[in-house]
């Protein structure tokens, strides 16, 4: 079996308690921290230093790196490693997000935690490889075909990228789900000091603790209780059927029945969206006496930080709202919000992604602060739609 | 002895085809699924298997009878 | 053990003995998921004789059945490990490779095997294929080749051969048809054979020295696809195709005599057919044991 966790072997790994670190190193950190032990990767700009640094420490604590042939192989392998027992991971970028699609909806129809490190580069197609964008948001809940609830994390800073991988893991284990941390080229190239947490909660699998005849792989956990199923590790005996076809709670499948089909989909979804209060993570200022409020997420939120203040000197009632979860989409926060204020500015590094959603929830007038071009906002840039 | 499992045999009739010993034939009357399986012809097995092992439908068991 | 069991137990003993094997019951109860006979594959489809020879294979091993791990992508042979009672992952169309590099990499302690057909190993799974051979990754690939895309009605493969008829292909193929085991060869497998279904000893052989080696094991199967191909294709009813593979295939060291020796007119019929035979087996180290290795140098 692959290396046993152990976090003092990982941190010994890591080095230095406090390190002057970029974005992709971090998620490298956080991933070790966390229990990852098989990351599956494949180059491409700018997320290829989470996969050198992951090569490079994998093997050191007894972990494995493999370099796949393409993402429709490294999304494949990590799939197969976590059905195998490990925590597992990869990390691309937008050219490389659109090839695992067919994949990423294999993750969520078979139910397998993983964690996909995302760091964004502008698009359709080759783009603007070394620079940042945000444009992968809504590729992440509607990319893959069919009906899923996604699970994603933005952070806003180098500290919070390394909490977040941590965080991503934790998730994915708790909810038996695939879990995308999105940055983009600006942090994962961006460094900061980060401080290497001394203690590291982890979220271990659940392993059904019954015969393998009463064992549902597909069904309600905890014996009918909850909607997350047991995790059947192959090599212990349950002889699981993992398959991408609709299946029955056994996992054979079940392709003709429109029942079937509504009860696997309908929990799967479920199991996220009826947690969405407890998954939302969100940053507010200001907000107490805002007539308008602008809402971000990830390098974005650093312009609109600068907005806020500019616009708070210059006498404007201005709040700021950060998503660290994108999805599933926080939309009771936005209803709150929206009923609290006149105005929401939407800022993001794509035409109107997020904003759409934020539309959909909103009571007020919603603007939306697009750029695109591989440079982030300047808060004048945010300030011309307040 | 030949058993024919006629639950799974799908009448391909590969077995009647490859036997060396010509020791099947097809039944002549259709069972309910609507097949000719294939019957022992008596005295010519000389149990080699190579009907079971290439039925596709697991439907065939040469049973070895103890010689007296 | 009640002395009926006990008796019912030495009987077969005995008889796997005497004969090497168990019989299709005795198979259908250890190894089949229950209640799934019969099974999907069409009638005279060779896709149930090599789930029967790759069943009687594990035996003669004795694979441990809770560390085994069956994986497939996509198409009729893709359907099989379904069937088989252990740990099994139906995979994305072609990436069956890919998740089994996870799976072994993760867990070098389970016997991981494939199930794959033409469309899905050398189509659209062409590039895992050669990479996984290419690693020499200790996982036993056993490919089902019906020269067609059968389970979506009959298309053309990247195997169907030149001038062959398929729906996509209705005025005949103009595309020449790749020789998979070729390719596993070059790209790296330590263990190679193709077989037709006709003699089935030699294939079950075949499979259980794939499951023995320590490193990517490729075993090619012609499989008649008597629904898809047959009825596009004149080749005469289900036996009659059964039989037409013996005319289209010939032993490996026969095919290379005649190669050397055969007067021209005759080798221009005989190159045409397909080599079979266990076509290369050399051992190498896999790429768990090379992980391992480095591992070991560099770990704190």
């Amino acid at each position: 079996m692959i290396g046993e966790i152990d976090l003092d072997k990982a941190k010994k790994a890591i080095g230095d308690r406090s390190q002057f670190i970029h974005g992709d190193t971090a998620v490298a950190y956080g991933a070790l921290l966390a229990g990852c032990r098989f990351f599956g990767g494949y180059p491409i700009t700018p997320a290829s230093e989470i996969a050198e640094k992951m090569a490079e420490l994998l093997p050191k604590i007894g972990g494995k790196y493999i370099q796949m042939e393409d993402e429709l192989g490294s999304i494949a392998s990590v799939i197969g490693s976590s059905w195998a027992g490990a925590k597992a991971m990869t990390a691309t970028s937008g050219p490389g997000f659109s090839l695992m699609q067919e994949n990423i909806g294999f993750a969520h129809m078979s139910e397998t935690p993983l964690v996909l490190a995302n760091v964004q580069r502008s698009g359709p197609s080759t783009g603007q490889p070394t620079l940042g964008a945000q444009g992968d948001v809504m590729q992440v809940q509607y990319g893959s075909h069919g009906d899923f609830a996604a699970i994603a994390l933005s952070p806003n800073n180098i500290q919070e990228t390394l909490d977040l991988t941590i965080k991503s893991f934790n998730l994915a284990e708790k909810y038996r789900t695939p879990v995308m941390l999105m940055i983009s080229a600006d942090l994962g190239h961006m460094r900061e000091m980060v401080e290497i947490p001394d203690e590291v909660e982890t979220f271990e699998r659940k392993e059904p603790k019954v015969s393998p005849e009463e064992y549902i792989p597909f069904g309600k956990g905890e014996y009918g209780k909850e909607k997350v199923p047991e995790f059947g590790i192959f090599g212990k005996g349950f002889r699981t059927y993992v398959t991408g076809l609709t299946h029955d709670e056994k996992g054979f499948p079940a392709t003709d029945d429109q029942e079937d089909h509504d009860n696997l989909i309908r929990r799967q979804v479920e199991k996220i969206t009826d947690d969405r209060e407890e998954l939302t993570d969100i940053e507010r200022r200001r907000l107490d006496d805002a007539e308008k409020v602008i809402i971000s997420y990830g390098i974005t939120s650093r312009s609109a930080m600068g907005a806020l203040k500019e616009g708070r000197n210059r006498g404007e009632k201005l709040g700021y709202l950060r998503l660290k979860t994108l999805w599933p989409f926080p939309k009771h926060v936005i209803k709150e919000i929206s009923e609290q204020v006149d105005k929401i500015i939407v800022a993001e590094l794509n035409l109107g992604q997020i904003y759409h959603k934020v539309a959909e929830h909103a009571e007020c007038e919603v603007a939306l602060a697009d750029k695109i071009g591989g440079e982030v906002h300047s808060p004048e840039e945010i300030l011309a739609e307040v | 002895m030949i058993e024919v499992n006629e639950k799974y045999c799908k009448g391909c009739n590969l077995c009647i085809e490859f036997c060396p010993r010509d020791a099947l034939e097809p039944a002549e009357e259709l069972n309910e699924k609507g097949v000719h399986p294939p019957v022992e012809v008596e005295d010519r097995c000389v149990n080699c298997h190579l009907c079971e092992l290439i039925c596709p439908d697991f439907a065939i068991i040469v049973e070895e009878e103890e010689e007296v | 053990m009640a002395e009926e069991q006990k008796f019912e137990t030495e009987e077969k003993v005995e008889r796997k003995q005497k004969t090497g094997m168990i019989n299709a019951k005795e198979l259908e109860e250890k190894y089949l998921r229950k209640g799934m006979m019969p099974h999907i594959f069409c009638t005279g489809c060779g896709i149930g004789t090599v789930l029967g020879l790759t069943l009687r294979a594990m035996e003669e091993i004795d694979m441990d059945l809770d560390n085994t791990v069956f994986l497939s992508g996509i198409g009729c042979s893709s359907r099989l490990p379904g069937y088989i009672d252990v740990d099994s992952l139906h995979t994305t169309h072609g990436r069956a490779l890919a998740f089994a590099t996870g799976v072994k990499i993760t867990n070098p302690d389970l016997n991981v095997v494939i199930f794959t057909g033409d469309g899905d190993c050398i189509g659209i799974g062409g590039n895992h294929f050669i990479h996984a051979a290419r690693r020499n990754i200790d996982i036993t690939v056993i490919a089902v080749n019906n020269y067609i895309y059968g389970m979506t009605g009959g298309q053309v493969a990247p195997t169907t051969p030149e001038g062959d008829y398929a729906t996509t292909a209705p005025h005949g193929n103009v595309e020449p048809p790749f020789d998979m085991s070729e390719m596993a060869m070059s790209a790296g497998a330590t263990y190679v054979a193709r077989w037709d279904l006709t003699k089935p000893v030699q294939p079950m052989k075949s499979i259980k020295e794939g499951l023995e080696n320590k490193g990517m094991s490729f075993i090619e199967l012609l499989s008649p696809c008597t629904t898809a191909y047959a009825r596009q294709n004149k080749v005469g009813d289900i036996q009659e195709f059964w039989e037409w593979y013996d005319d289209r295939t010939m032993l490996a060291e026969e095919y290379e005599f005649e190669e050397e020796f055969s007067p021209m007119e005759e080798w221009e019929e005989i190159k045409e057919k397909m080599k079979i035979g266990v076509l290369k087996h050399e051992e190498k180290k896999s790429l768990g044991e090379r992980m391992q290795e480095k591992i070991e140098e560099v770990k704190i």
